[in-house]
């Protein structure tokens, strides 16, 4: 039984003629171990700022709580984590070896396999997980107050999302770059595989559906909104039309372009919806909207990619650079003051307006994105690792990586608690609660008995007229909420109270633009996904060119999803307020998964010493969905348990009442009775499994425990030929190293090192 | 003055790369070092072929 496959023959098929693709090992652990005063005093001083900083946010409890502490907490604790906690990671867990060859070196062919610049690679794998989840969960988990959801992301990020997605990272890119279902197929066997792929597209419709839910609540009767969002699809087209026929290869040039226009559309939408045929023209309703883009969703995923999602893509990445480095600046230029609570009063209360609950568990599934988010493990296999230059590499990359994400979900968070909590309500609070008036809204919010809450009409009405918007109330999904925080920040640092029109909408414009993006991915990926799957049964499936089959499975992809926002937006109880749950607790079931196959690979490495590292948060993620799925399933709490609300409802229509709880007619009670009765089956479905998938592939490390070992299912180790540093900046003994590989004749290198 | 003239070529020259605009310059430099039969593709021939390829291999994007 091979353990970690034996290196000795990576010695002898190094290139002598050329330098060491490695920093020595004990050159390396010496420069580790080496603490001059200098780097203990900066480590002491990071350790002391991030204990002042938590000591703020979590102990002292005065009227206000400044946005700085937030960041300061968080970086600190990052540092902490990717300098103290990755290295243990590396050095007992993965240990990586840099004398062997990436699969971007073996496997070259300069397209899908290139050796990529580290830092370059950091930002390409970023832009590639984060989008707008870290950006809406944690807007929603502010009911509860700021520290939970704080602790949360920070915490969870170190000892969970990171390490999840720098394993899954580490474990492809050993693997040629092999996919989780690929790797899941080979270390759990049939069963195991086949649940974790049945997992994997059924998350991934509901996913894709929520996050269209999103959109839909924030384009919902806002012509404004509605203008600049669909001209992003003209915009995309020209871009895709440029790239193809005028000036191929010039992204660059595009993007600027397709930037420029995208600023020129949202100004523009203010000036249509501000005329009377174009707020009549482009005030639209929920369900039109949806179903929009349900169309909209099955023609981009058939069009080939060079017309409208690459060009989307590239906009969208440059959108989240952008947008994601003003946020940080703002934030901590501006530096506003929070003066939400650090616990609510829903903190210890299951029946919250905004999602209901009890913190344990569904804070932490409300927060996916941003400290564990499993769909992360679909982006950290397959893409990056074939990119990846040298294998110490995938610290910075993945472990970082994440850590940046984190970092998004905390200025969303801090975004969203810079506005009022009594706007916060109104916007957040399903339409059944708050009337949908301003008064009535009012009303409501002060009747709630919240600290502090004194909410007028005037301030609701205001605060509309000064987005752009006819109304705020009952925007729920997050997005509208992190705009007029956002909104709120910025002008305060460019513009002043008379641009947080143009920033409220500019919010709204890249929120759905990440989320369209992610919308044509998915349906793209699922699709495939389909076809393969049906390809085992009916092999013209597995053709991808094969234009009919190719257009069945985007047709039941997107019907899939699509059925599921119809449910959402038409739901009388407020649909991103169920179904939200649902969201976070598939995305953390495949985290679950893809932490339970990561378990299992450990194990066959024989490094049970060190398993703990993954079976915490494996164990933590296992406990808090599965948990949330019982209470969905099992609760007699109606506004908890899918099934108790069915009961509530058929109970109620059986006993021939025309109104019950917030639904005012029949037919919305006869919905309620449909919509719960999906959301509890999908329940039960994800749960299974996953348990399913959990129990695979804890008999496989079981096994492999007791066998001391299994089967390693890697590629065969390839001397490398190359060499690049690990991290951001290179240690001394690295820039020793790469000085010699510089100091080469250009024709001695295999390929040019890095840079050009 | 300079250092920042530099300083901002290099940040562009980031951006460029992290949004993919150097793929042909790395496909050429990869084709000089491997042996060929045939021609290296022209840049719209390379561009057509990178974005036909995505068509059947579509990479996701995470929410």
């Amino acid at each position: 039984m091979g353990k970690i496959p034996n290196q000795a023959g990576l010695a002898e098929g190094l290139d002598t003629t050329l330098p060491e693709p490695a920093v020595d090992d004990e050159v390396r652990e010496a420069e580790d171990r080496r603490w001059t005063p200098a780097k203990i005093g900066l480590w002491v001083a990071i350790s002391l700022l991030g204990a002042v900083a938590w000591f703020m946010l979590a102990l002292v409890r005065g009227e206000t709580v400044n946005a700085i502490w937030f960041v300061f907490a968080a970086v600190c604790t990052y540092l902490i984590g990717y300098r103290f906690y990755s290295k243990v990671i590396e050095r007992y867990l993965l240990k990586p070896d840099d004398r062997r060859a990436t699969p971007a070196e073996y496997k070259a062919d300069g397209k899908d396999y290139v050796r990529t610049d580290r830092n370059v690679l950091f930002g390409h794998h970023f832009a590639a997980i984060a989008g707008a989840g870290p950006l809406v969960g944690p807007v929603i988990a502010a009911q509860m107050g700021y520290l939970p959801g704080t602790i949360w992301i920070i915490i969870g990020v170190v000892l969970a999302g990171a390490v999840q997605d720098y394993l899954v990272m580490f474990f492809s890119m050993r693997r040629g770059g092999r996919s989780l279902g690929q790797m899941a197929r080979e270390e759990l066997g049939v069963i195991g595989g086949t649940a974790a792929l049945v997992a994997t597209l059924l998350i991934m419709i509901i996913i894709v559906a929520i996050l269209a839910l999103v959109v839909v609540n924030a384009l919902g009767e806002s012509p404004w909104g509605v203008f600049s969002v669909g001209m992003t699809i003209p915009i995309a087209l020209f871009m895709g039309v440029y790239l193809r026929f005028i000036r191929p290869g010039k992204v660059m040039e595009v993007s600027i372009i397709g930037f420029v226009l995208l600023m020129a559309a949202i100004i523009g939408g203010g000036a249509v919806a501000g005329t009377e045929w174009g707020a009549a023209f482009f005030h639209l309703d929920k369900v039109t909207i949806a179903w929009g883009i349900i169309v909209y969703g099955f023609i981009a995923a058939i069009l080939p990619v060079w017309l409208l999602l690459a060009p989307r893509d590239y906009l969208s990445t440059f959108m989240k650079i952008g947008v994601i480095v003003m946020l940080a600046v703002a934030i901590i230029v501006v530096r506003p003051e929070i003066t939400v609570p650090a616990f609510s009063e829903f903190a210890s209360r299951e029946n919250g307006p905004v999602f209901s609950g009890a913190l344990f568990p569904f804070l932490f599934v409300t927060i996916a994105c941003g400290a564990l988010s499993g769909f992360h493990a679909l982006i950290s296999s397959g893409t990056t690792p074939k990119l990846i230059e040298k294998e110490r590499q995938t610290r910075f990359i993945g472990y970082g990586g994440m850590l940046m994400e984190s970092f998004v979900a905390i200025m969303a968070l801090v975004a969203a608690i810079s506005i009022d909590r009594g706007i916060y309500f109104a916007m957040n609070a399903p339409l059944a609660l708050t009337g949908g008036t301003v008064e009535s809204a009012a009303q409501w919010v002060n009747s709630l008995g919240l600290a502090n809450v004194n909410i007028t009409p005037d301030l609701l009405a205001q605060t509309a007229k000064d987005v752009g918007e006819e109304s705020i109330i009952s925007r729920s999904g997050g997005a509208p909420t992190l705009a007029v925080g956002l909104a709120h920040i910025m002008q305060q640092f460019i513009g002043g109270p008379g641009m947080m029109a143009f920033w409220y909408h500019f919010a709204i414009m890249f929120e759905a633009l990440f989320i369209l993006t992610a919308v044509d991915a998915g349906t793209r990926v699922a699709r495939f996904m389909l076809q393969d799957s049906i390809g085992n049964f009916v092999p013209k499936f597995k053709e991808a060119s094969w234009r009919p089959g190719a257009w069945l499975c985007t047709a039941i992809m997107v019907g899939a999803w699509g059925a599921v926002l119809l449910m959402g937006v038409t739901d009388p109880l407020g649909g991103i307020n169920t179904l939200f749950p649902l969201f976070g607790i598939a995305n953390q079931l495949l985290a679950a998964i893809a932490l339970a196959v990561c378990l299992a690979i450990t194990a066959k490495r024989g490094v049970f010493k060190w398993l703990w590292i993954v079976a915490v948060p494996l164990t933590f993620a296992a406990v808090v969905t599965i948990t949330a799925s019982f209470h969905k399933i099992f609760s007699p709490v109606p506004a908890v348990g899918y099934f108790a609300n069915n009961q509530a409802f058929s109970k109620a229509l059986a006993d021939g009442k025309t109104e019950f709880g917030t639904a005012k007619t029949v037919a919305a009670m006869e919905a309620v009775v449909r919509n719960t009765m999906i959301q509890g089956v999908l329940s039960v479905i994800f749960v299974t499994l996953s348990i399913i998938v959990i129990v695979a592939a804890l008999l496989a490390t079981i096994k492999a425990v007791r066998t001391g070992g299994g089967q390693d299912h890697e590629d065969p180790p390839v001397p490398s030929k190359v060499y690049a540093p690990a991290g951001l900046f290179p240690t001394t003994a690295e820039k020793t190293l790469l000085a010699e590989w510089n100091a080469l004749p250009a024709e001695k290198r295999t390929e040019k090192v890095g840079h050009h | 003055m300079n250092t920042v003239v530099k300083g901002l070529r290099g940040f562009a020259t980031y951006i460029g790369s992290l949004m993919g605009a150097d793929a042909y310059q790395k496909y050429l430099e990869h084709f000089e070092t491997t042996a060929h039969s045939g021609p290296a593709m022209t840049e719209r021939e390379f561009w057509r072929d990178r974005m036909d390829r995505q068509d059947s291999n579509p990479q996701g994007r995470c929410c």
